[in-house]
């Protein structure tokens, strides 16, 4: 909403000097954001001219320019006549016109000067109302008779035009509809600053409206609520469509952001941006018959004054005579009947409409106007009379219409019911100790009715404040306006808190041990493309469902991610492209893995707490979205230094990741030869938790990597960090720590060579029992000296006993045990 | 019989003493050890002699002796030290490497600063004894608008640029603030409450530099008997000095929330701000609407209180001076490193 300051001072004393900043500091006050200022960013000199005599002189480029004398002081001093080029033909000597000088400076900003043009020195220009920012009109230089003025000549022109004006711009709140005019916004001045207000709707001598046929008839009124509650109309005729909209009005909508377009159209805007109540005027002569306000039957068509046909909804209101529909109800007229250059007697409107109805209807039809801005957030259904009158005076005025008795006056306003305040409610929800009179002023102040009761007051709010509804309401209204600065400070003392939650703390761990081991944290957005979740949010490449956004950014990255990869392999990607080419990035993040139906038929309204049975759908209706940690490695571990070759990542990278997370989790996790059909066919990783997968770690399929410009080899990891960490146990059961010394042994052990590792080394633990204390593969050899397809696994063993230093011969009978069960298992030989 | 001269033996010391003391190199050392300390040294052979002292001076001569062997062997083993920490020293300096220029086998890895900061500023609350709550970031239209008191033709409802889930007559849409965990948190935990709720929201705005339809907010609600607008001051408050220092204040100004009433702005001021000292918007906050709290079945009339959001990547952007919001939802590797683990 634009605030022109010219137009606010008719209805609040504004201070002569007040500046943008300070309109914007008292309305801030009171609760509107400050959004910007617009001003004409126009300098003077800039007078009125008298053209005394001009020669038209036609030049070799088609055109004729005029080369006039113009009077722009009075006496006989230097610089009273000045001689000045004009390109403009719609002049007469003798017109009083509008002079920019050397050192003006026009809105672009465009600075004047003496030039040198078409043979002569211009010393100054004569200016359209374009090029003084009053509005498109360029086709000519303004003749002041034109827009009803005669002043002196040399009278400066900034002032007798309004050129100095400015208007503020402000962000109004939706519970504020009233707000949205200078009718609500001068009175939030008053507020804010303390300085009388009158209101503008109350200036008016209202003249009834009778016998204009008006029905009002909603068969379908939405959610009970009948769609049209007042229909004010008025005849005007014989207006002078010759008429041109007055520059101060002209000047005001452009600094409202309005463009001019007629007369009527103008004083159609500039009322309601005036009273906050949109008006329409229709050509009375393409009406036919009396005016029905109905809503819209299934199936029917309406042509807009855009001139496109749009299909209606059962919902759409609509003003309709006994042939045509007029308009969409408060969302934009009908193109048949609206004002044209031939107009002569026009009939205006002033409704009240129903705002869900409006907003709904704009939304449908994608027509976000000012008028059904206005609406959608409720016009004062008590000023429609006011705004008609306003509309009809202003045609009387400036178009020379004469004002017909012909109209309607349908007004049905029912007050909202009356609040209860009790005594302290206030200074209990504000914390500030506010005496009765302050709260019985702000609300007289902001129009309500005020009556004492035994324990405080019965309030009703005015006809403009449909936000109004509770205490709370009243409360805010008293504070904000006696300023929020009054409010104290005071820290509340919660009850003890038991901080992070195993969850919490278990994956800020893993976040910071990933870091620690050298991974990057980023952020990828969850939106990924229907191949992604394919290729990653399934293990064995069968179909998946995903959630898709119904209004994504970007159509081709419309589901939610079932995995974190893709992001990550984008990123990645992103880094590669800027030369960055050691990575190895991670995020711990949510993933969306719905199974079966998601989501709810109905939903509850939500002024109470839905029974319990409803509240569980609820629940139930939003799809598990578990949280995953995800890594990939790409390029080097460290690339090439002084002294040092590159040092490859690979699977290691991922499965250090597997084991670093687990310990930040605390949780035990195998790892086994794994299956995924995003990644590499042999070397893939299943990551287990008690038996259960839990994720993933190994080489991205090639063909995967490098259809995402990656390299051949890249390494990643994924797990579900949720089933991680509800694997884990919730406290770490100590063993003791046995001292005595520890006897040491190597074992290799000839096995065929698609026996894994991992079994061999556990058949090994198994079979030795409780002396051997740790085992780990030190050796993989294959080659010369071994059977065909066979290999050689060389376990370093550790063994020590609780009790008593250990012999070899114990230490080689346990080891032997050991052999013994991996040679029944496995068929393992030891290899001499 | 013979006699053992303390003259001769003080010669033979000197004379041992002046070899051992004259070698500079382990060779030189082991020859003198054969001449003056080993068993075919003088020292040795004046010992030797020694069963030949007639027995009355015994005593003295294997006293003068004994000593004489003690001060070559001391001297020898000084020297011997000497030489051998020389010869590790050297040893040592030819080992010496440019400490500047030793590769290094693992990369220092980073957090990304809008976790750190989410963390950061949940602890500032686990210290208050608050907890941190959390809900999906899928979530149903009855969480994240209805009990908000965002009724289903409320304005706020449709300007809020909501990501909606296919089909939309599901009620799914991607959460479009932090406040639904409010909701959760009132139906599922025991009064008094106080929880913030920090996490992922969207938004259907295009990335720019001040935009991404993926955000980060930090919400909290205290809902307790007695709790007034000027406990939600003094938690902001708190909040400010404890992210920003004493130096900060707040203010708050008029402004409008469905799930509040009264409702403010939130500006926050600080003399380090980038560009200078100034009022920084910085989130929404207000009493809690007793709509919200029916919608959770509490009682309006027994229980009241106060929540307040703000936006983590608007915070950083004026916390870290971060000028551009691709930085940090593009994942450049750059960006996070800047911060390494702490903001």
């Amino acid at each position: 909403m634009r605030i022109p300051a010219s137009q606010l001072r008719e209805w609040v004393a504004l201070p002569g000097d007040a500046t943008p900043e300070h309109i914007h500091d008292a309305l801030v006050s009171v609760g509107f954001e400050e959004e910007a200022i617009h001003a004409g960013e126009i300098v003077g000199p800039i007078v009125v001219g008298e053209v005394l005599e001009f020669t038209p002189e036609p030049q070799d480029n088609g055109k004729t320019i005029r080369w006039c004398q113009v009077r722009v002081a009075a006496g006989d001093a230097e610089g009273a006549v000045r001689g000045i080029v004009c390109g403009a033909s719609n002049f007469e000597v003798g017109d009083k016109v509008v002079v920019t000088l050397p050192g003006a400076v026009l809105p672009g900003p465009f600075p004047i000067a003496a030039r040198k043009t078409y043979g002569h020195v211009s010393d100054g220009m004569m200016a359209s109302a374009k090029e003084l920012g009053l509005g498109d009109e360029h086709s000519g230089i303004i003749r002041l008779h034109e827009w009803g003025l005669n002043p002196a000549i040399g009278d400066d022109a900034i002032a007798l035009l309004g050129l100095d004006d400015f208007a503020v711009e402000i962000n109004v709140t939706p519970d504020r509809g009233y707000a949205m005019s200078i009718r609500g916004v001068a009175r939030e001045y008053a507020h804010a600053t303390g300085t009388a207000f009158t209101d503008p709707a109350g200036s008016l001598t209202i003249a009834a409206g009778s016998g204009f046929p008006v029905a009002i008839k909603d068969d379908a009124p939405i959610r009970g609520v009948v769609g049209c509650t007042g229909f004010v109309t008025r005849v005007v005729r014989g207006v002078d469509r010759t008429r041109t909209t007055p520059a101060w009005m002209v000047k005001r909508l452009a600094l409202m952001g309005i463009r001019s377009i007629s007369l009527p159209v103008d004083i159609s805007n500039y009322v309601m941006m005036e009273l906050g109540q949109p008006t329409h005027c229709y050509d009375l002569d393409t009406l036919t018959g009396g005016i029905t306000v109905r809503r819209a039957t299934a199936g029917e068509k309406a042509t807009t004054l855009d001139g496109q046909e749009r299909a209606l909804s059962p919902e759409d209101l609509l003003i309709t005579d006994d042939k045509q529909i007029l308009g969409i109800a408060g969302v934009m007229g009908g193109a048949s009947t609206e004002v044209s250059d031939s107009t002569k007697d026009i009939l205006v409107e002033a409704a009240t409409f129903d705002p869900v109805t409006i907003a709904r209807s704009a939304r449908r039809h994608k027509l976000p106007s000012e008028a059904s801005k206005r609406f959608a957030r409720g016009v004062d259904p008590l000023v429609s009379r006011a705004a008609a009158q306003r509309v009809v005076d202003l045609l009387v005025e400036l178009g020379g219409a004469t004002a017909d008795g012909l109209g309607s006056d349908i007004v049905d306003f029912t007050p909202a019911p009356a609040i209860v305040l009790p005594q302290n409610f206030v200074a209990q929800l504000i914390g500030v100790d506010y005496s009765d009179v302050e709260i019985e002023t702000v609300l007289v102040d902001i129009g309500a009715e005020v009556m004492k009761s035994s324990d405080g007051w019965i309030v009703t709010p005015p006809s403009w404040r449909p936000d109004l509804i509770d205490a709370p309401g009243l409360a805010e209204e008293v504070a904000r306006i006696h300023g929020y600065d009054r409010i104290p400070s005071a820290l509340p003392v919660a009850p003890p808190g038991r901080g992070l939650t195993r969850g919490q703390s278990a994956r800020r761990r893993v976040a910071q041990v990933l870091a620690g081991a050298g991974l990057t944290e980023t952020l990828a957005y969850p939106f990924v493309t229907e191949a992604d979740n394919a290729q990653f949010g399934s293990i064995d490449g069968s179909p998946v469902h995903s959630m898709v956004l119904a209004n994504a950014l970007d159509p081709n990255v419309a589901l939610l991610r079932r995995s974190v990869l893709p992001g990550l392999l984008d990123t990645a990607k992103r880094n590669l492209d800027r030369g960055l080419t050691s990575l190895a990035l991670f995020e711990v993040g949510s993933v969306f893995t719905p199974s079966g139906p998601n989501g709810s038929e109905s939903i509850p309204a939500g002024t109470s707490k839905p029974d319990a049975k409803v509240l569980d759908g609820l629940y139930a209706s939003v799809p598990a979205q578990p949280w995953h940690v995800a890594a990939v490695f790409v390029g080097p571990v460290t690339v090439k230094q002084a002294g040092q070759p590159a040092i490859a990542s690979g699977l290691t990278e991922a499965l250090d990741a597997a084991r670093t997370v687990a310990a930040a989790v605390g949780v035990e996790i195998d790892v086994r030869q794994g299956s995924h059909h995003a990644f590499h066919p042999g070397r893939c990783a299943e990551v287990l938790v008690d038996g259960r997968t839990v994720g993933f770690a190994g080489e991205i399929l090639p063909g995967v990597a490098v259809a995402r410009d990656l390299p051949r080899v890249v390494s990643a990891i994924e797990l579900d960090l949720d089933a991680l960490i509800a694997a884990a146990p919730d406290h770490v059961e100590a063993t003791a720590v046995h001292v005595y010394p520890a006897a040491t042994q190597d074992v290799s052990l000839v096995v065929s060579e698609d026996v894994v590792a991992e079994d061999v080394r556990r058949a090994l633990i198994s079979g030795a029992g409780d002396l051997l204390e740790h085992a780990y593969l030190v050796d993989d050899y294959r080659g010369t000296g071994l059977p065909d397809g066979h290999k050689s696994l060389t376990f370093a063993l550790r063994f020590r006993s609780a009790e008593k230093t250990l012999t070899q011969q114990e230490a080689t009978d346990a080891k032997n045990a050991g052999v013994a069960l991996a040679a029944n298992s496995f068929g393992a030989t030891i290899r001499e | 019989m013979s006699s053992i001269s303390p003259q001769h033996v003080a010669e033979v010391v000197s004379e041992a003493i002046a070899a051992i003391v004259g070698a500079s190199t382990g060779d030189e050392l082991k020859a003198v050890r054969t001449a003056f300390v080993g068993e075919a040294s003088p020292i040795a052979a004046i010992n030797a002699t020694l069963r030949d002292v007639p027995a009355d001076e015994k005593a003295e001569a294997g006293k003068i002796v004994g000593a004489a062997r003690g001060e070559i062997n001391q001297a020898f083993a000084a020297r011997e030290k000497a030489i051998l920490d020389a010869e590790e020293r050297e040893r040592l300096l030819a080992e010496s490497v440019d400490v500047t220029a030793v590769a290094s086998r693992r990369r220092v890895g980073a957090r990304h600063p809008l976790n750190l900061l989410m963390e950061e500023m949940s602890n500032i609350f686990v210290g208050m004894g608050w907890e941190v709550a959390e809900g999906p970031e899928l979530e149903n239209e009855w969480f994240n608008f209805d009990a908000l008191n965002f009724d289903e033709d409320h304005p706020a409802r449709a300007m809020q640029d909501t990501f909606f889930v296919d089909p939309v007559e599901r009620h799914l849409v991607m959460r479009t603030h932090t406040s639904p965990v409010q909701i959760r948190s009132l139906l599922s935990r025991e009064l008094p409450v106080y929880v913030v709720a920090p996490g992922r929201v969207y938004r259907t705005d295009e990335l720019d530099a001040t935009h991404t339809p993926v955000f980060h907010q930090m919400e909290g609600i205290a809902i307790d008997k007695g709790l007034t607008m000027a406990h939600l001051k003094g938690t902001l408050e708190h909040l400010a000095r404890a992210m920003f220092g004493d130096g900060a204040k707040i203010r708050l100004r008029p402004n409008y929330f469905p799930f509040t009433e009264p409702s403010a702005e939130l500006d926050i001021w600080h003399p380090t701000f980038r560009g200078g000292a100034r009022w920084i918007e910085w989130g929404g906050c207000g009493m809690v609407n007793p709509n919200v709290l029916r919608a959770a079945g509490i009682d309006p009339t027994e229980y009241q209180g106060f929540a307040f959001g703000m936006g983590i990547e608007r915070t950083l952007m004026f916390r870290n001076d971060v000028a551009d919001m691709h930085d940090m939802v593009e994942g450049d590797v750059r960006f996070s490193q800047q911060f390494g683990m702490v903001i």
